[in-house]
C-alpha cells in the first residue's frame, strides 16, 4: 500500500513545479499589461495633436504595428521641423517617445524598445523621466528572463519613480528579487503593495509564493488560502484564484497534509480551466488516504470529460486502479477496457495530427484570419476546423515561449501580407502616375503659353504701377497739377502750348491772345483747385491697380502651384517606387526565410509534444493491457473463491439438513452459481464489501 | 499495477515542455532576427505611407476628418455618417474596441478627401445610445475652408449636450 502511495507525490511534485513555473508568468503577463496600458492612457492631458490621437486610437485597439508606424512618422516629421516648438505635437513629445517604447515592447521588439529607453536614460532629461525609463528597461529585461539585468536597471532609479508607475515598479522589483532568490526582500515589498487595486490578486499570490519559498510556510499558506477563498465574476481573476487553490492543494498533498489539501481542490470551480487538474488532485488526496471509494467520485467525473486532456487520460487509468484497490476487479477490467479503447482512438488522432502538422496544416491554421477575430486567439485555435492537433497543444501553447513563437509567426505572416499588399499598391500607383502623365503632358505646352502671356501682363501692369507710384511720390514733394490732368485736358494743354508758340512767331490779335490766356487760366485754375481731390483719386486708382496686380499675382502663384502639383503628381516617383519595390521584395524574402524557421520551430515543438503524448498514451495502453489481464485474473480468482465458498456453504447446509432431517433434501437445492454478475456502474462488490471482506483478505 | 502507474508518472515527470530539439541560443537568435525584420518593415511602411499620401492626397487638395469623443464620455457611439459637398463620403459602424479606443482618448481618422481650395459644406450625423439606453441621434453642419495647405477637421461627438462640435486644425 505504501509503495503505491508513493506514486502520487511524484505527480504532485511535478504538478507543483509546473504550477509554480506556469503561475509566475501568469502574474507577470498580467502585471506587464497594466503599466503598458496605463502609460498610454493619459486622457487627462487631453489630445492636442490629431495625429498623436490617431496613433493612440490604433494603440488602444492593440494595433501595435500601425500605432508604431504612425508615431514613428510623426516623430520623424517633428524632428525635421524648423520650429518644432510651434507644432502641436510638441505637447505630446515626451509621451510619444515613451509610447513608442511601450508599443515596441507590446509588439515584442524588445531590443528596439531597450535602445529607445537607454537613449532616454543617457539623455539630458529630468530624473523622474529617467526613473520611469529605468523601470521600463527593467521590465524588458525581466520579460526576457534576465533578472540580474533587470535589477541593474532598477538600481539606476534615484529617488522615487512617478506615482503613476510606482506600484508597478515595486511589484517588478519584488518579482526580480524572487527570481534571484531574495525572498525576504520580496516579501517586504509585496507586503507594502497589498491593497493596490491595479495589482489585486497578483500581489497576494506572489507574496504567498515568496513566503513559501522563504521557508515561512505557515504564513505563505495563510496568504494563499485567503486569496483562494475569493470569488470573482471576472474569469481571469477567478482563474487566478483557482490556480492558487490548485497550487496550494498540490503543495499540501505533497507535504502529506491530506486532510488539509482536499478543501483546496474542492474550491476550484468545476467548469474552469483548472478543474480537470483539481479533480485529479482531489482523487489522489483520497487515494493517498486510502479512501479509494471517495477517490472514485472526482475521478469518475473527470473520466467523462474531453478525452484529449492529460488529466482526463490519467483518470482513465486511475479509475480502474481505484476499483482494483477496492477489489472490484471485474469493474476495473471493464474500465481498463474502456481506457484501452479511448487510448487507441487518441493515439490514432495523435498520429493523424502529427501527419497533418508535417503536411503544413498546423501553420496553415495559424495563418487563418478567423483566429484574429477574438482576443484570446490561442485558445480559440482549438475550435478551428481542420486543426485537431490544437486540442493536444493547449498546454504547450499556454507556455510563454511557445506563445511568443506563435505571435512571432503570426506577426511575420501579417508583415508578409502587408508587404504583399504594398507591392500590389505600387503597381496601382504606377498606373495612376502613367494616367496622370498622359493627361497632363499634352496640356502643359498650351498652359505654359497662357502662363507666359499672363506673366507679360503682370510685368506690364507692375511697371505701370511703379511709374504711377513714383509720380505720386514726387507730387507729395513738388506740386505737379499737370500730372493729374485728364487725357482730354492734357490734349487741350498741348494744343494751347502749340497756339502759344504760333502766337510768338506770328502776328496775332490782342483779342486772340487774351482768349488764349483765359483758356490757359481756366485750365490751370481747374487743375489747381481740383488738385487735392485728383491726388486722392489718384491714390485710389493706385490702390485699385495694386488690387488688380495682386489678383494677377494670385493667379500667377495659383498657376505655379497647379503646374507644380500637376508635374509633381507624376514626376520623380519612378526611382522611389523602384527602390521601394526592391526593398519590399528583399523584405519578403527575409520574411519568408524567418517564417520558415519560426514555423519549423513551432512544428518541431508541436510534433515533439504530440509525440510525447502519443508515447505516454502508448505506455498507458501497454500498462492498461497488463492491468486488464491482471484484473481478469483477480476477478476470476475472486469468482472461484466465491464459488468455492458457496459450494462449501451449500455442502455445509446440506450436511446440516441431512443431520437434521435424516437426508430428505437433495443437493440440487444448492444451485450452482454460474458466475459473478456483470459489473455495473455501482458494482455489487461495493455494497457487499463487508460481507466479502474476509474473502478479500484471504485473496490478498 | 503499482509499477504500471509508477512508470507512467515517471514518464510524466520526465516530460519537459521544450525538447532539446530547439536550443535557447537558437530561439534568441531567431527572435532578434525577427525583431530586426519588424523594424525594417516598420520603416518601409512609414515610407510607403508617406508616398501613398503624397500620391493620393497631396497637401493642396487634402482634407482629413477625425472623430473623437469628449473626456469621460459614457455615450455609446454606434454609427457616424459624413456628407461632404452633399454626398455621403463615409459611414462607419463602431465595434466595442473602437469605441473603447475613442473613450481612452484615441482619435479616429475617419475619412480623407481630395477637394479644391474654397468652401465645402460638411454634414455629420451620428447614432448612439445614452448610458440609460436611450437612442440618440443628431446632425450638424460645418463649412470646411480649404486653403493651400491640407485641411484637418476634428468632429467631436458628445452625444447628449452640444451633440457635435467641429474644430479646424
Amino acid at each position: 500500500m505504501f509503495e503505491r502511495l508513493v506514486v502520487a507525490p511524484a505527480v504532485v511534485g511535478r504538478s507543483a513545479r509546473v504550477l509554480l513555473r506556469s503561475l509566475l508568468p501568469l502574474a507577470v503577463s498580467g502585471a506587464l499589461a497594466a503599466p503598458c496600458a496605463a502609460a498610454l492612457d493619459r486622457k487627462d492631458e487631453g489630445v492636442k495633436d490629431l495625429f498623436f490621437g490617431a496613433a493612440m486610437y490604433e494603440a488602444h485597439q492593440d494595433q501595435f504595428f500601425d500605432a508604431i508606424v504612425q508615431l514613428d512618422t510623426e516623430l520623424n516629421q517633428y524632428r525635421r521641423l524648423d520650429q518644432p516648438e510651434l507644432d502641436p505635437f510638441s505637447a505630446h513629445l515626451g509621451q510619444a517617445q515613451f509610447s513608442v517604447g511601450d508599443l515596441e515592447l507590446s509588439y515584442r521588439m524588445h531590443l528596439e524598445a531597450g535602445r529607445a529607453i537607454e537613449a532616454v536614460l543617457k539623455g539630458n532629461v529630468p530624473q523622474p523621466v529617467k526613473n520611469e525609463a529605468a523601470y521600463r528597461l527593467a521590465k524588458i529585461h525581466y520579460h526576457k528572463q534576465q533578472p540580474r539585468n533587470a535589477l541593474h536597471a532598477l538600481e539606476m532609479i534615484e529617488g522615487r519613480v512617478p506615482e503613476r508607475v510606482r506600484p508597478e515598479e515595486q511589484f517588478l522589483r519584488a518579482r526580480v528579487y524572487m527570481e534571484l532568490g531574495r525572498f525576504a526582500e520580496a516579501v517586504a515589498l509585496l507586503r507594502d503593495l497589498k491593497g493596490e487595486p491595479r495589482l489585486e490578486g497578483f500581489v497576494e499570490f506572489n507574496l504567498g509564493i515568496a513566503l513559501l519559498k522563504s521557508g515561512d510556510a505557515e504564513r505563505g499558506v495563510a496568504e494563499l488560502t485567503a486569496l483562494g477563498k475569493r470569488r470573482s465574476a471576472d474569469p481571469a481573476q477567478q482563474g487566478l484564484y483557482d490556480k492558487t487553490n490548485l497550487l496550494l492543494g498540490t503543495y499540501l498533498m505533497d507535504a502529506g497534509e491530506l486532510e488539509l489539501a482536499r478543501p483546496y481542490f474542492d474550491r476550484v470551480q468545476l467548469e474552469g480551466p483548472f478543474s480537470n487538474r483539481a479533480l485529479l488532485g482531489a482523487g489522489w488526496v483520497e487515494a493517498r488516504a486510502g479512501r479509494y471509494d471517495r477517490a472514485l467520485v472526482p475521478w469518475k467525473l473527470l473520466q467523462s470529460r474531453q478525452s484529449t486532456n492529460e488529466a482526463v487520460q490519467e483518470s482513465m487509468l486511475a479509475v480502474p486502479f481505484a476499483y482494483g484497490k477496492l477489489d472490484v476487479h471485474s469493474t476495473a477490467a471493464v474500465n481498463y477496457g474502456f481506457a484501452l479503447d479511448k487510448f487507441g482512438a487518441e493515439i490514432d488522432k495523435l498520429t493523424d495530427s502529427i501527419v497533418s502538422i508535417r503536411e503544413g496544416k498546423f501553420l496553415e491554421a495559424l495563418r487563418r484570419k478567423e483566429a484574429d477575430q477574438v482576443k484570446n486567439w490561442v485558445v480559440t485555435l482549438r475550435d478551428i476546423p481542420g486543426a485537431p492537433e490544437t486540442h493536444y497543444l493547449l498546454d504547450l501553447m499556454a507556455s510563454n515561449d511557445y506563445q511568443e513563437f506563435l505571435r512571432n509567426y503570426r506577426d511575420l505572416n501579417d508583415l508578409h501580407e502587408r508587404n504583399e499588399s504594398w507591392l500590389e499598391s505600387l503597381v496601382a500607383y504606377e498606373d495612376i502616375i502613367g494616367q496622370r502623365r498622359d493627361y497632363y503632358e499634352p496640356l502643359l505646352p498650351g498652359l505654359d503659353q497662357k502662363f507666359r502671356q499672363l506673366d507679360a501682363r503682370i510685368q506690364m501692369r507692375t511697371e505701370e504701377r511703379d511709374k504711377f507710384a513714383a509720380r505720386i511720390e514726387q507730387m507729395l514733394v513738388t506740386r505737379r497739377p499737370d500730372y493729374l490732368a485728364t487725357a482730354e485736358e492734357q490734349e487741350v494743354l498741348a494744343e494751347l502750348k502749340q497756339l502759344r508758340l504760333r502766337a510768338r512767331n506770328q502776328v496775332v490779335g490782342e483779342e486772340s491772345l487774351r482768349r488764349l490766356e483765359r483758356l490757359e487760366g481756366v485750365l490751370e485754375f481747374r487743375l489747381a483747385t481740383e488738385y487735392d481731390a485728383r491726388l486722392t483719386e489718384a491714390y485710389k486708382h493706385l490702390e485699385q491697380l495694386n488690387v488688380e496686380i495682386e489678383k494677377l499675382q494670385k493667379a500667377y502663384h495659383s498657376y505655379v502651384r497647379s503646374r507644380q502639383a500637376a508635374t509633381h503628381s507624376y514626376t520623380g516617383y519612378n526611382d522611389t517606387i523602384r527602390n521601394l519595390r526592391a526593398r519590399l521584395r528583399q523584405s519578403q524574402d527575409r520574411l519568408d526565410m524567418l517564417m520558415a524557421r519560426q514555423g519549423n520551430m513551432l512544428e518541431t515543438l508541436a510534433i515533439d509534444e504530440l509525440d510525447r503524448r502519443r508515447a505516454q498514451l502508448e505506455n498507458y495502453q501497454i500498462k492498461a493491457r497488463f492491468a486488464l489481464a491482471d484484473s481478469y485474473d483477480r476477478a476470476n480468482e475472486l469468482q472461484e473463491q466465491r464459488e468455492d465458498q458457496r459450494k462449501i456453504e451449500a455442502l455445509q447446509k446440506a450436511a446440516e439438513v441431512i443431520i437434521d432431517d435424516g437426508g430428505q433434501s437433495g443437493p440440487e437445492d444448492a444451485e450452482p452459481v454460474d458466475g459473478e454478475p456483470l459489473p455495473q456502474d455501482s458494482p455489487p462488490e461495493l455494497d457487499s464489501s463487508a460481507e466479502s471482506a474476509p474473502s478479500q483478505e484471504a485473496a490478498q | 499495477m503499482f509499477r504500471i502507474l509508477q512508470l507512467t508518472f515517471l514518464m510524466l515527470s520526465a516530460s519537459l515542455v521544450f525538447a532539446q530539439s530547439v536550443s535557447r541560443d537558437e530561439i534568441r537568435g531567431l527572435d532578434e532576427q525577427i525583431q530586426d525584420a519588424k523594424k525594417d518593415v516598420i520603416e518601409l511602411t512609414a515610407e510607403l505611407t508617406q508616398l501613398e499620401e503624397k500620391l493620393l492626397y497631396p497637401s493642396n487638395t487634402q482634407a482629413a476628418f477625425f472623430v473623437s469623443l469628449p473626456e469621460n464620455s459614457r455615450f455609446d457611439l454606434e454609427a457616424v455618417e459624413l456628407r461632404l459637398n452633399n454626398e455621403v463620403v463615409a459611414h462607419h459602424l463602431y465595434t466595442f474596441r473602437e469605441l473603447e479606443a475613442l473613450r481612452k482618448g484615441g482619435v479616429q481618422k475617419l475619412y480623407t478627401a481630395n477637394v479644391q481650395s474654397g468652401e465645402h459644406p460638411l454634414q455629420v450625423s451620428f447614432l448612439g445610445k445614452s448610458q440609460s439606453g436611450r437612442e440618440l441621434r443628431a446632425t450638424a453642419t460645418h463649412t470646411v475652408e480649404k486653403r493651400v495647405g491640407p485641411a484637418f477637421v476634428e468632429i467631436k461627438i458628445a452625444g447628449e449636450e452640444s451633440a457635435i462640435s467641429f474644430k479646424d486644425w
